[in-house]
């Protein structure tokens, strides 16, 4: 017996998700499983199954080169913009 | 970007669940946790396989057609949400096999409401119902369980368990709007289930003192549910002529709910396989377990 990741499609033009595991001696046992526990009530228009010994688990998040300008929080802009507004006069209670 | 690192000590782990951190399968985790998720998730499990005999009784004699695939949906459900809960708990370390023998020899518990016997139509509906609304408050409050592989098949189980609770209510309309006779087998039911309904979610110890809460597997008290499910439910039983008799309940001022003790003993003695169809539906179990036993050596063996 096996472990086979499900993933499953809710409505077409969505992202696959992740929905759970099933436990199968082979492939079309562990699709009948996966039918059964997340597609019988047509919650799902797609299903992938995956073994779980072939998913590669990527472990190293090393942020050895500070990227956090990729990032939304890596922009401090508040303290910035009062102060270009106090400069321009156009502060909230300025007016 | 550095992900967000489990805690791999015991205390830092318990505080990281207690801020709403989750965990999943592969993380590090105390032993005393994953015991107590087991544990959790293993009664949920057996419940939901158990909760499907009272159920199943009834499928022969549904009074429609359209009942009848209604509660075999509802059973097949239940049966499906079994299945998902012990791939979890068997992800956590127990077989099972194990489980399934654990639940037989009476070493594992199940809720308290499926030990007890249905008489009439009226049963299906409070069950389907009123049972089924006081388990979906327990299992919406597993959406935020710190286990998140639970967490995230629970999302799948509320949907359908909202199914069910519709298909209850509907029987219970039909039929208080039906016959006196019928009306009355509603009030009957509902009289044997009311003592078994205040005792489903459990004693009201602190939640500080429960172990579930402490490690976020349960992100509610038990005494807490309980108010939810009298808040949610008996105004929409009393709207209905319905009778509750429990002299002590009311609701306060304060919307503290007020009620009469429930039997503790009783809740007791139940569990712990002395309900009255406890047995028999063991028994029932192991029958089609030992039944079957050809099924599961054929599909290991291919």
């Amino acid at each position: 017996m096996n472990e086979w990741e499900v993933f499953r499609r809710e409505r077409k033009g969505q992202p696959f998700e992740h929905a759970g595991s099933v436990v199968a001696p082979d492939a079309d046992f562990a699709e009948a499983w996966a039918r059964e526990q997340y597609g019988r009530r047509g919650e799902s228009v797609a299903l992938w199954l995956v073994p779980r010994e072939a998913i590669r688990d990527v472990e190293d998040w090393a942020d050895e080169f500070d990227l956090k300008y990729r990032r939304v929080d890596g922009y401090s802009i508040k303290a910035r913009l009062k102060e270009a507004r106090e400069r321009a006069g156009t502060a909230p209670g300025d007016s | 970007m550095a992900a967000v690192e489990v805690p791999r000590n015991e205390q830092a782990f318990l505080e990281y669940v207690q801020s709403g951190g989750q965990v999943e399968t592969t993380d590090w985790m105390p032993d005393d946790y994953r015991a107590k998720l087991i544990k959790f998730i293993e009664m949920h499990g057996n419940s939901e396989l158990m909760g499907v005999l009272p159920e199943r009784e009834w499928i022969l004699r549904a009074p429609t057609l359209q009942r009848k695939l209604a509660l075999t949906a509802k059973v097949q459900d239940e049966v499906g949400h079994a299945q998902l809960i012990y791939r979890v708990a068997e992800d956590l370390g127990k077989p099972r096999e194990q489980m399934l023998a654990d639940l037989i020899s009476g070493k594992a518990k199940f809720h308290n409401v499926f030990h007890y016997p249905t008489y009439t139509w009226g049963d299906v509906g409070v069950i389907a119902w009123l049972v089924d609304a006081a388990a979906i408050i327990s299992q919406k409050a597993l959406l935020k369980c710190s286990y998140a592989p639970y967490a995230r098949i629970m999302k799948k189980i509320c949907w359908e368990e909202s199914f069910h609770i519709l298909h209850g209510r509907d029987v219970i309309l039909a039929m208080v709007t039906g016959t006196e006779e019928q009306f009355g087998l509603v009030q009957e039911a509902l009289d044997r289930w009311w003592g078994p309904l205040m005792q489903f979610h459990g004693n009201p110890i602190p939640k500080g003192e429960d172990p579930m809460y402490l490690w976020r597997i349960k992100s509610q008290g038990n005494e807490e549910a309980r108010q939810q499910f009298l808040d949610g439910y008996v105004p929409q039983i009393l709207e209905l002529g319905l009778e509750l008799h429990d002299p002590k309940l009311r609701k306060r001022d304060d919307g503290v709910w007020e009620y009469s003790e429930p039997d503790w003993d009783e809740l007791k003695h139940v569990v712990t396989g002395h309900g009255p169809k406890t047995q028999e539906r063991l028994a029932f179990r192991k029958h089609f377990l030992d039944q079957e036993q050809w099924v599961r050596d054929i599909v290991l063996a291919a």
